[in-house]
């Protein structure tokens, strides 16, 4: 082998260009992964901060996971309820595009691995610098990609809450994806143009010295990434629709059959065995909802409120993991006309509390806004019978565009007014 | 203009970064860390050198390897991303939750990589009956 034979070179192992050998990298290859990735993580990042704000965490300390979070909680916005499927498609984009993006990540970072292994190890301060920023990139993303991921499986292997993780470290990468977007995104676009021109490379990449003998085109092995995304896709986007579609999400969590038979049949986020629910605790006998207002407490039973004015809406289910369901037929008591019961006849806040013993959001609060909402209700049916346990029986909060985990389910008091 | 970029993005990733790791500081920095680290010095090194294997083992049938090495990305990126359903590792958990099985997920997992290989292995029939070479290979 003549490398070893180059006194100018003593250099071996990754650290030696030499090492390096597929023709495959170079800056074409990098730059159509980088200018993917540059439109998918920036639609990604802005979905998943729809998301924190759909959860109202500036309004009420219940909703909030993340109470320091300061100035990065800026942007925030009563979050509305139109159009009724609005987080439906934010939250299944975000988990969707993040499970097609990952063949174009590990492309990605396969396409600059080269760049790791550079001596000296940093040349300047900015280099010094620059690498740091990278570390923090990468880090990030699959930080992040491993967090999502995990989480959507249950898998809660990590260090702690997925939901100030998973916040703030978007951010710690969006910080450092933002730089890397600035400083390489003109270069990347640069380099397309010149693809299309037919012009020759850019010298300053990441290609290698002396390639191996290819065993594919670049076309070919950007057609396999594009590939595994469009596998991704297809096995995961079923579950954001009801049966037959569910059925083509093979490798998803709630793809896949839906639970049991009848007008129940729809996705499940937490089962009642699962929340501790007892059904000593929800029969017509024991269950009494406690609704609290300026003129004091009112205890209605399931009878108390079928004798109010019903009221039926048709709305989805849409749950952070990234599944939901398409509408489902609810009927039950506007929450207007219970604010309305204790004194509010003015749009105002609620406090819902459930029966269930653990969880995060056992407890919760919805905005003047969704309240006021018609189509807002305590819903005592769905799909034309009464709720089942695990869907929430003996009444479920089910709000137009709101996340699942504030269609809070075995309600058992909703106050009204200032939180 | 990039040591000010830098600065910039530095500064908003220390204020997350601050938020990040108030908690069990040590495992989240390990965590972020070490998921560079295991990437680009594990995972990477793996399948480029069972790609490198492949290679070689193919000797002057460089042509068949794409035939083996589709398959085997598309059935790994899955296997990467599902491992803990497919190991059924969270299986109890997911059923207690969400009221399904979890039980499908392995052997479904193994009909996706059946069919894989057994599509490449057609296309690959395909092209050697029709005397074709594959595309894009020198």
């Amino acid at each position: 082998m003549p490398r070893s034979f180059l006194p100018t070179r003593p250099v071996r192992g990754p650290f030696s260009p030499d090492f390096w050998r597929s023709p495959l990298r170079g800056p074409r290859f990098t730059s159509v992964l980088g200018v993917v990735l540059l439109a998918g993580v920036t639609i990604l990042f802005v979905t998943g901060l729809l998301s924190y704000a759909a959860y109202n965490p500036d309004l009420a300390p219940v909703n909030d996971k993340t109470p320091g979070k300061g100035l990065l909680g800026f942007y925030l916005f009563p979050w509305p309820t139109d159009p009724p499927w609005l987080y439906r498609l934010t939250q299944g984009v975000h988990v969707t595009l993040g499970l097609v993006l990952v063949p174009v990540l590990l492309a990605k970072l396969w396409s600059v691995a080269p760049r790791l292994f550079t001596l000296p190890p940093a040349r300047s301060l900015t280099h010094a610098l620059e690498r740091i920023s990278l570390l923090l990139l990468v880090g990030g993303a699959l930080f992040e990609f491993t967090t999502g991921i995990l989480n959507v499986q249950l898998d809660y292997v990590f260090p702690g809450s997925f939901y100030p993780l998973h916040f703030y470290g978007a951010w710690v990468f969006f910080g450092a994806f933002a730089a890397h977007a600035v400083l390489k995104a003109p270069v990347a676009v640069r380099n397309l143009r010149r693809m299309r021109e037919g012009g020759g490379e850019d010298a300053d990449g990441p290609a290698a010295p002396r390639p191996d003998p290819p065993t594919v085109s670049r076309r070919g092995a950007l057609g396999l990434v594009g590939g595994g995304s469009l596998l991704f896709l297809v096995t995961s986007a079923g579950r954001s629709f009801d049966a037959p579609l569910r059925e083509t999400a093979v490798l998803t969590p709630h793809g896949g059959p839906e639970p049991g038979s009848g007008p129940g049949a729809f996705q499940i986020n937490k089962t009642a065995a699962y929340a501790g629910i007892r059904a000593a605790e929800t029969n017509e006998a024991a269950w009494r909802l406690a609704v609290t207002g300026p003129t004091g407490t009112v205890r209605l039973g399931r009878a108390g409120l079928l004798g109010m004015p019903l009221h039926s809406v048709a709305l989805p289910i849409a749950c952070v993991e990234g599944w939901s369901t398409s509408d489902q037929w609810w009927r039950g008591v506007r929450l207007r006309d219970l604010a309305a019961l204790v004194g509010h006849d003015d749009p105002v806040d609620v406090f819902v509390e459930s029966l269930q013993r653990h969880g995060a959001f056992r407890r919760g609060a919805l905005r003047a806004n969704q309240v006021a909402d018609p189509r807002s209700l305590l819903a005592l049916f769905v799909n034309g019978e009464e709720l089942t346990l695990d869907h929430g029986y003996p009444a479920r909060i089910i709000v137009p565009a709101a996340p699942g985990v504030l269609a809070t389910k075995w309600v058992a008091r909703l106050t009204f007014g200032e939180l | 203009m990039k040591p000010l970029v830098l600065l910039c993005s530095f500064a908003l990733c220390a204020y997350a970064g601050v938020r990040l790791l108030d908690g069990d500081w040590f495992m989240v920095a390990l965590w972020f860390v070490g998921a560079a680290v295991v990437h680009d010095l594990v995972l990477l090194p793996l399948y480029a050198a069972a790609d490198r294997a492949l290679v070689k083992g193919a000797r002057r049938r460089r042509t068949w390897v794409v035939y083996a090495r589709v398959p085997a990305a598309l059935s790994g990126l899955l296997l990467l991303v599902w491992f803990p359903l497919i190991t059924g590792r969270v299986s109890e958990r997911y059923a207690g939750v969400a009221g399904l099985s979890a039980d499908g997920y392995a052997v479904r997992w193994l009909i996706v990589t059946a069919v894989l290989f057994g599509g490449s292995a057609v296309v690959f029939a395909v092209r050697m009956r029709r005397g074709r070479r594959a595309p894009g290979v020198s």
